[in-house]
């Protein structure tokens, strides 16, 4: 009965979709990748060169894309036939040269012939629907595509490979043995099973908060990965923040003038250095003024040092001590700061700052290289660990798990009877199984089976 | 010879006789068949009924309107609350039986129940027609017709009772085995296992020395199973505690090599939680003892079951070995224990309603389905009976989910997951037990009962009546307020913290330290108004102050996975198609048939990303 094999299942085919599969923006060559249902004929339909639709799976055509009689670009085009792609539907990836507007060409013609632009993240939807990976898998595929930096894709893979699912199975196993031990008193309280001191289960929990909370912790950082680690950059107006950023980015996006209080918009942008994405957030001056566009963009400075978790403090040597005071008074509190003195080119006398500073010229861009070496310093002290948790719903679930595990802890205070403790530990047990999943009860009953002698 | 019946029953245990019951008392016309009249409701293994878990579940068969609470309590000779200590969602009703008088007690109540007939004979074959059940042929060559068919042969199926080297067919010791029917299923498309379990010997309370063992009496004020308007024991007989010792070991490893457990004749899986001695001693091979219940068979036999001595190593041994045990020097054995070997169904093959997916209108109830206890197998018998009943006149099926009830638990298991050893309950199966009291069965199920015809009027204006003064005496404990000046002093007797503001008896009796009868001397005008009230509304209100935020914790987690319990999943959804599932998850689900994503979040092997699949598939 029911000994169906693998290969009777098919995979789904949806409507066929297509997106540019590379980054976006200026580079040598561009994918765009198609996918689903028809998909091959689809992209034939617009290409000249070898007949498409008789290819071979995982072959490369050389050819021109074509709308009508014109040529849009030269191309290579690989096909890939179900299941036998990353999304195990028929796919077609057509690489052509790096341009927006080619790119632009060449999705509109396939719109055209019938496909619709991806949403994203649906290629590794549409691969996991298929089977391609399991729901931690996935979300990991979903963070990796996103992570364009080195020290991000670590994480994405380390989780990937199930380094974070192995730790937290640790973790479940200590857990269960611990509900197990409460369990065997409620069920079998008639026999003289010896049960586990209170204390010693205290000792536990303070063992399994320990291993929980960096984790917890590490979200935060973890999240930096990928989305960059928001950098401030503090100063006076015209102290060079933006010149210092534009420096730092070798591109001319924030607006640079002579004028104090230019900058109205909180500009941000981002830079890899050694693998690790920062993400920049350029800010108007702080100073009192009467104009209520500037002051908005004050307003912003301030939030700005608060979303940041380092601050560039950028000090010329025009700094008064009152500018520094007053700049010294608007840092948040327990916030990594950077003493920066810019303008070293033109001068060198300068106030007495709070802490240890590097000198730098923005615009002639020396000491630059000593600044982002203290930047890399400064992120590194959080990257010893191995785990990082980067996914929200991952978080979510260990932040459960620590919440019912402080609710055990009270419960052991306040002396309540086991029935209470274990209605906690179960859903500490829960928040861990939505990450690793299995289902709880089995586990106990397992676990007191195998280790406990019990029943009459 | 025989009129077309409603439903045939086969089997008189503790399953068939629930069965039997239910559907008659809901309007069936029945027939019980039995090997053996006299044998009707036998309590195979332990003379006692409930304990944890299993108390909760005898509570709730009887607020559903089944018998075997009624039984329990009027054949009871000791009662014990356990678990009293704990939270009260541990509190575990749990009585030793008379054994005898027990199984007459339901042979009396079946025969004063009107629609049920009684057949001795065999049941060799079903009469399957287009799929459905509608027969039976017996050993004698009669053919009865039925509308369903509810089969709860226990442990009779190719029954092999084994002793030391010795063994042969039966269904307990004493009894025939039955045969053929197994054989039938398995043509049908059934498939079929092997379970074993086991029993400790009997002995001659007589030749036992009592001095040298403890005394375990039963409650001061004994309680009872029943909702209904049974009385409590006046009077009650003791169980007593010895151990076993190394020299009983040593004894019991002479045998091992003529044990049918370690050679390897039986087959069969065995229970991990009732290990038998030799088990015991084998696996956990550092403790130099175990505990021993010796209970009595009932209120004037001298018989006594050795309870945690179950064993089946030859004869001779289990008796040396015995006498080795403090206060068993001079024992005289009536019957060895013995290990039996019997086929069971695995229940993944049964829908919610424990109707089998393959042959409509054929049910399994108890042992047949790897289940071992009395009480899992009357529950089980009750709901196969009244869905059996429904069934048949068309009306919506009786399931009760999780969050209701430990039979809900324990069907749901059974189908979900199956089992590869004899189920028993435990309270840790259930995530939310602290929902499914002893004390609150009837609030749980009697409505719900009442409302498809089994639970009388009485019963149903019992647990009104229990819901409305709950309600009363809650409304008023928040009502009444006591100053610091007139009860902190009391306060401090009873070791707990002074009040500063007027309170409320309500959060004075939430306090740890304090009960209901602290409350009462506090405040004596609030006695006098309690005794107004039954004892039922008492203690149901108590719990309810007490643990409310326990209570609340623990219903808003039931009611964050019903969402889950409410998607259902089509009748014939095509799993083959959804690539993305698991081989076993897969393989799982089309065994299993969920009818809901809830219920295949529960099948081992199917994991939670195989869940987000099912859900993004039915469109979630």
């Amino acid at each position: 009965m029911g000994t169906s094999i693998v290969n009777s299942v098919s995979v789904n085919q949806y409507e066929p979709i297509c997106a540019l599969a590379t980054a976006s923006g200026v580079g040598a060559i561009s994918v765009v990748r198609v996918s689903g249902a028809r998909c091959i004929e689809l992209v034939d339909h617009c290409f000249k060169g070898a007949n498409l639709t008789l290819a071979e799976s995982h072959t490369v055509h050389f050819g021109t894309i074509r709308q009508n009689k014109t040529i849009i670009d030269e191309v290579l085009v690989t096909v890939f036939r179900s299941p036998r792609s990353f999304t195990r539907e028929d796919s077609v990836e057509i690489s052509c040269h790096g341009s927006d507007f080619i790119v632009r060409q060449i999705l509109k013609l396939l719109v055209l012939g019938g496909a619709r632009i991806a949403r994203p993240g649906e290629f590794t939807q549409r691969a996991f629907l298929n089977g391609q990976f399991d729901l931690v898998q996935a979300e990991a595929v979903a963070d990796l595509i996103a992570a364009d930096s080195a020290a991000s894709h670590r994480t994405a893979l380390t989780q990937l490979r199930g380094g974070f699912s192995k730790k937290l199975q640790l973790l479940r196993e200590e857990l269960i043995h611990f509900a197990s031990l409460v369990e065997l008193e409620l069920d079998f309280g008639e026999e003289d099973v010896e049960f586990a001191q209170r204390d010693d289960l205290r000792q536990l929990i303070y063992k399994l908060q320990a291993t929980i909370h960096p984790l917890i912790e590490s979200f935060d950082y973890g999240n930096a990965l990928k989305d960059g680690i928001p950098v401030a950059i503090i100063g006076s107006p015209n102290v060079g923040k933006s010149t210092l950023l534009n420096a730092l980015l070798n591109e001319e996006k924030a607006i640079v003038t002579e004028i104090a209080g230019t900058t109205r918009d909180v500009i941000e942008d981002t830079i890899v250095l050694e693998g690790v994405k920062f993400r920049f957030i350029d800010t108007a001056g702080i100073r009192v003024t009467q104009d209520i566009v500037e002051s908005l963009g004050i307003e912003r400075s301030r939030r700005a040092m608060e979303q940041a978790d380092v601050v560039l403090m950028l000090f010329d040597s025009e700094a008064t001590k009152q500018e520094v005071k007053v700049l010294v008074a608007g840092l948040p509190k327990e916030k990594k700061v950077i003493w920066v003195r810019n303008k070293v080119d033109l001068t060198t006398g300068a106030p007495k700052l709070p802490g240890d500073s590097i000198s730098i010229s923005a615009k002639t861009q020396s000491g630059l290289e000593a600044l982002k070496s203290i930047l890399l310093q400064q992120v590194q002290t959080n990257a010893a660990q191995d785990t990082v948790v980067t996914n929200q719903r991952h978080y979510e679930h260990l932040l459960k798990t620590s919440q019912a595990l402080d609710e055990v802890l009270s419960g052991l205070d306040s002396g309540i009877t086991g029935d209470f403790l274990a209605q906690d530990i179960r859903l500490a047990l829960y928040h861990l199984g939505e990450i690793t999943g299995t289902i709880v009860s089995d586990d106990l009953l397992a676990n007191i089976f195998s280790k406990f002698c019990i029943g009459k | 010879m025989f009129e077309e019946y409603d439903v045939i029953v086969v089997g008189a245990g503790h399953a068939g006789c629930e069965a039997a019951a239910a559907a008659a008392n809901m309007g069936s016309k029945v027939l019980l068949v039995t090997m053996n009249m006299h044998t009707i409701a036998q309590m195979s293994c332990n003379p006692a009924m409930g304990g944890v878990a299993k108390g909760q579940i005898v509570r709730e068969v009887d607020a559903l309107g089944g018998q075997s609470g009624i039984i329990s309590d009027r054949t009871m000779i000791q009662f014990r609350m356990l678990n009293r200590s704990k939270g009260p969602a541990m509190w575990s009703p749990r009585c030793q039986s008379d054994r005898q008088m027990f199984a007459n007690e339901w042979r009396e109540t079946l025969e004063k129940t009107p629609n049920v007939d009684f057949w001795q004979d065999m049941v060799r074959e079903l009469i399957v027609k287009d799929g459905r059940a509608v027969g039976v042929k017996t050993n004698l060559g009669i053919e009865i017709m039925a509308k369903s068919v509810v089969l709860t042969n226990g442990t009779f199926l190719n029954g092999l009772i084994h002793i030391g080297e010795k063994n042969f067919g039966g269904g307990r010791t004493g009894e025939r085995a039955a045969t053929g029917i197994t054989e039938q299923l398995v043509t049908l498309g059934f498939e079929a296992g092997r379970m074993k379990t086991g029993t400790p010997p009997r002995v001659d309370g007589r030749s036992l020395n009592y001095e040298l063992m403890e005394e375990q009496p039963g409650d001061e004020v004994p309680g009872k199973f029943s909702y209904a308007d049974t009385t409590s024991l006046t009077h009650q007989r003791s169980c007593w505690i010895t151990y076993t010792n190394q020299d009983v070991h040593d004894i019991l490893k002479t045998g091992f090599d003529k044990s049918p457990m370690f050679s390897g004749r039986i087959k069969g899986l065995g229970p991990r939680y009732c290990p038998s001695v030799e088990d015991k001693i084998n696996r956990f091979a550092d403790k130099d003892r175990h505990q021993i219940f010796v209970e009595p068979e009932g209120w004037n036999t001298v018989e006594v079951y050795v309870n945690g001595f179950s064993t089946s190593l030859p004869e001779d041994i289990q008796l040396k070995a015995l006498r080795k045990i403090s206060g068993f020097e001079n024992v005289k054995m009536f019957r060895p224990g013995y290990a039996i070997e019997y086929d069971y169904f695995p229940p993944t093959q049964l829908k919610l309603t424990l109707e089998t997916h393959l042959i409509e209108n054929l049910y399994f109830a108890g042992q047949i389905n790897g289940t071992t206890g009395y009480e899992e197998a009357a529950c089980q018998g009750l709901m196969a009976g009244m869905n059996a009943h429904l069934k048949i006149r068309e009306q919506n099926p009786f399931v009760l989910k999780r969050s209701e009830a430990y039979i809900g638990v324990l069907i749901d298991d059974l189908i979900n997951k199956g089992t590869e050893e004899p189920y028993r309950m435990f309270t840790s199966r259930a995530e939310y037990r602290t929902l499914l009291r002893q004390d609150n069965a009837d609030i749980r199920l009697t409505e719900r009962s009442h409302a498809v015809g089994l639970a009388d009027d009485k019963r149903l204006e019992n647990v009104r009546r229990k819901i409305a003064q709950t309600a009363e005496l809650v409304a008023e404990l928040m009502k009444i307020k006591v100053a610091p000046e007139v009860v902190n002093s009391q306060l401090d007797d009873y070791r707990t913290s002074p009040i500063k503001d007027k309170t409320t008896l309500h959060q004075l009796l939430k306090r740890p330290q304090l009960t209901m009868q602290e409350i009462r001397k506090i405040q004596p005008q609030f006695s006098d108004y309690l005794d107004g009230f039954e004892e039922d509304a008492i203690e149901q209100t108590e719990i309810h102050v007490k643990y409310d935020s326990y209570i609340e914790k623990e219903q808003m987690m039931v009611d964050k996975m019903s969402r889950m319990e409410d998607l259902a999943i089509v009748g014939n959804f095509n799993y083959d198609k959804v690539q993305a599932l698991s081989f076993e998850g897969r393989e799982k689900l089309k065994k299993a048939k969920p009818q809901t994503i809830g219920q295949a979040s529960r099948i081992s092997g199917v994991s939670p990303s195989d869940i987000s699949v099912l859900m993004i598939h039915i469109g979630r």
